[in-house]
């Protein structure tokens, strides 16, 4: 098949538009390098009224916000989800690994949860705590300062807790509480568990004036259209190209496979139109993946050469390897002391005001690691599903449940708002046999050899899920509760989410200082291949209980400076 | 131009034609395109045609339509705040079902077991009952049996269609206001208003709310101090 050469030569080909791709345009454009940024979906703009989704109502969409292409309904941008026509994965024996995938300009950053959490100092040396998984070759110290540079850039509330392993930042101050979130707070203080605002990237206070200030619509997950929110394309992308970065955008193009000259050093990458289906190559002088742990994986393992025969940068034979996601599970309840609720405007910012970092000491466990609360519930914006089973409380009070007539729409605004939810995130052991592949079989709709996951979690997580479930259980009896659902069991996995469901897919391209034991170094580049880095979550050694994504931008900011002083030292 | 009339162009002009092609059209172009319009927000082209497609389709006929429309008012009775016509709760039913295709089966023979039940027992179709009847036959769906392991086929949809009869309402423009609900709009959120605190026995702690946002000064530009002290 003929590829198509592009002419221009850039100091920089960047493959995806995410948190570490995003960063790595703005820090690397910055610097004055001439960058293409490479994305397998189109444009994407959360201020383009044709692309907007946020304060749009439910009747707006004919299916009232049901989920149809958008497995979180019609309003959420996310263009893609666990399941892509066109564009397949597969598994080995009968294991599970749900694939989520955000085909569009800035990926998952438009419509993810904003918890912006640093990893604490104990996050990166977990082994020396209990003998298990690998430590990383770095600590808290050597990313602090990019943290902190993260933080100011672009803008996180929190507050001041002094808590060890929870840094604190730079922070924008955190909005109040909402209603159940006092019942919350005032729930977890029967137990001691502590609370503390929130920590989330959302703008309560201005930053700059190229961006605008939360208006409390609770949409993050739709993109915020003045930018309120952090999303990589509003927040990295634009501003590199309005700062007069030197940034060509590649949309619509799926990277295949990176090139390699005779000495086996990165030429650029070669990818595939969507618009027509040819196949085109941009060169560089140094080659930055940020398509995702597992979609980079995937692109290192189908760039095979005579000179990386088994795949770029895998002489370790470890890329997909240690593949993990965070633990999660669920649970509801009913919360009798919020029926009849006078009504107000609680919408707030798009995710909790108040959550429970990591409270307990493993030595007292019987599993390692740790989890942190999310609570959620209020009187929020009805979409499909509200008022489905819209009486089944009514079984509390000893009432029949069902009927027709003037007391449902009686009965639903009773019960509107009365429903609380807590969710547990917490942190898995990376495991070599939890893995991507190649599968040898199948090739998506743009010719290109697809993924295939292993997966299995192990009594670690369950005893973990366990332990959620003893918790939420407790927390909702303190707050005067009626626990909805039986408790999961065995048959369940005890109620952990299917691997890949809490979308922190990590540690495919792990980081080290051994060759033979880890795909890249501290700086994220290859041991393999010197003018390749990988700056999405790939390089994570361990997950933490914390989202990834503070952490995944902190490292690419920190592997582009890198990037930057070896191109002016000509070491690459 | 107006914004209306430049969108109409638009879609008629990339989207409109290759549909018009694929021969589904149950309904007028004209009749298509009003459909359309009301469905303004950010869509991709694929889920845009998906849409544009379902919407040019029929599902149910007239008389499953008008049965349906008939079970929604009584489930939800005409009141002040609002009704189900004028929530659209019929127009969305159609569409959902092409949009879900499992709802389907379930509701059509949910449908004609209603048909032949109320033959049965009143030798008319359920629209033709008198409003006792109607709500004789309901009287013996509306609630589920407990004693049984598994609830008879008319219950099991009587269950369907008011969920889907409710959750069409609550998320109309009358239902929401019906309801009460007074998001989504901006706003400067600053706490839980004083009565209602009050009315569950809460107060905010001090501590709490001394870390918490000043919204008087949320438009001047953050300043730290090196220890990452918010200065303003």
């Amino acid at each position: 098949m003929e590829i198509i050469e592009n002419q221009k030569k850039y100091d920089v080909v960047i493959v995806g538009s995410g948190a570490g791709g995003g960063m790595a345009t703005k820090v690397l454009a910055d610097a004055g390098l001439k960058i293409a940024v490479v994305e397998a979906g189109p444009f994407f703009d959360p201020a383009n009224p044709k692309q907007q989704t946020q304060l749009k109502w439910p009747y707006e969409s004919p299916r009232r916000g049901a989920s149809n292409h958008r497995p979180f309904g019609d309003f959420d941008t996310a263009y893609g989800g666990w399941e892509i026509e066109g564009e397949p994965y597969s598994h080995v024996g009968g294991t599970k690994f749900d694939w989520f995938r955000s085909r569009m300009l800035g990926g998952r950053t438009n419509h993810w949860g904003r918890i912006s959490l640093r990893f604490g100092p104990r996050d990166f040396k977990g082994k020396d705590r209990d003998g298990l998984g690998e430590n990383w070759p770095i600590g808290y110290n050597d990313l602090k300062p990019y943290y902190d540079k993260v933080d100011q850039l672009i803008g996180v509330f929190g507050s001041k807790e002094n808590i060890p392993n929870e840094p604190d930042g730079f922070f924008l101050p955190p909005p109040k509480p909402r209603l159940h979130e006092l019942y919350f707070i005032k729930g977890a203080q029967k137990s001691n568990i502590p609370v503390i605002p929130a920590r989330l990237s959302i703008l309560t206070k201005r930053i700059n004036n190229d961006r605008g200030i939360c208006f409390y619509c609770s949409q993050c997950n739709r993109s915020c259209s003045v930018y309120a929110d952090f999303s990589a394309g509003s927040c990295l992308i634009f501003p590199a190209q309005k700062s007069g970065g030197q940034v060509d955008l590649y949309v619509d193009s799926m990277v295949k496979e990176v090139t390699v000259d005779e000495n086996g050093k990165a030429t650029g990458v070669n990818y595939v139109s969507k618009e027509d289906k040819r196949e085109y190559s941009i060169q560089a002088k140094v080659v930055v993946l940020a398509a995702s742990a597992c979609s980079t994986a995937r692109i290192l393992l189908n760039s095979k050469s005579t000179q990386h025969p088994n795949g770029l940068g895998n002489s370790s034979d470890l890329v997909g390897k240690y593949l993990h996601d965070s633990t999660g599970s669920d649970r509801m309840a009913f919360l009798p002391d919020l029926m009849n609720r006078k009504r107000y405007n609680e919408d707030g910012v798009g995710g909790m005001h108040v959550y429970t970092p990591w409270w307990m000491d493993n030595k007292n466990l019987d599993f390692p690691r740790g989890y942190h609360l999310e609570v959620w519930g209020g009187m929020g914006m009805p979409s499909y599903g509200f008022g489905f089973d819209a009486n089944l409380f009514n079984k509390f009070f000893g009432e029949k449940v069902g009927g027709y007539g003037d007391h449902l729409r009686a009965d639903v605004k009773k019960y509107y708002g009365s429903l609380v939810g807590i969710s547990g995130r917490g942190e898995s052991i990376a495991m070599k046999d939890n893995y991507c592949e190649i599968d040898p079989d199948t090739s998506d709709e743009y010719g290109i050899p697809v993924l295939r996951f292993h997966y299995k979690w192990s009594d670690f997580e369950k005893k973990q899920a366990v332990h959620m479930h003893d918790t939420f259980e407790e927390l909702f009896e303190n707050m005067g509760g009626i626990v909805l659902g039986e408790r999961p069991g065995a048959d369940k996995d005890f109620g952990l989410h299917t691997p890949g469901r809490i979308i922190h897919e990590v540690g495919t391209t792990r980081m080290g200082s051994d060759p033979k034991n880890s795909v890249v170094n501290e700086f994220e580049r290859l041991h393999d291949v010197d003018n390749v880095f990988i700056v999405d979550a790939g390089p994570f050694v361990s997950q933490a209980d914390k989202n990834p994504t503070w952490t995944i931008m902190a490292l690419a900011w920190r592997t582009s400076d890198f990037i930057i002083e070896e191109l002016k030292k000509q070491n690459i | 131009m107006e914004r209306r009339e430049s969108i109409k162009a638009m879609m008629l002009g990339s989207l409109g034609t290759s549909f018009l092609l694929n021969g589904c059209l149950d309904i007028s172009a004209e009749q298509l395109q009003e459909k359309i319009w009301k469905y303004q927000y950010g869509r991709t082209p694929a889920e845009m045609a998906h849409d544009q497609n379902l919407l040019g389709q029929q599902f149910f006929d007239k008389h499953q339509l008008k049965t349906i429309t008939r079970l929604a008012q009584l489930i939800l009775p005409p009141h002040e705040k609002g009704s189900i016509e004028e929530a659209e709760v019929p127009e969305f039913i159609e569409f959902i079902v092409k949009d879900i295709p499992s709802l389907q089966d379930p509701l059509r023979s949910g449908l004609n077991w209603l048909k032949q039940e109320s033959i049965n027992q009143f030798q008319n179709s359920f629209v033709d009952c008198s409003n006792e009847q109607q709500k004789s036959i309901l009287d013996d769906i509306a609630y589920e049996k407990e004693e049984l392991n598994e609830q008879p086929e008319g219950i099991v949809f009587f269950a369907l269609i008011r969920d889907l009869v409710l959750t069409g309402y609550f998320t109309s423009a009358v239902g929401l206001k019906d309801l009460g609900y007074m998001g989504n709009s901006p706003n400067v959120w600053d706490g839980i208003p004083e009565e209602v605190l009050k009315e569950h026995n809460m107060t905010y702690d001090p501590k709490w709310l001394a870390k918490c946002v000043d919204q008087t000064t949320r438009n001047e530009i953050a300043k730290w101090d090196e220890e990452g002290n918010l200065l303003n």
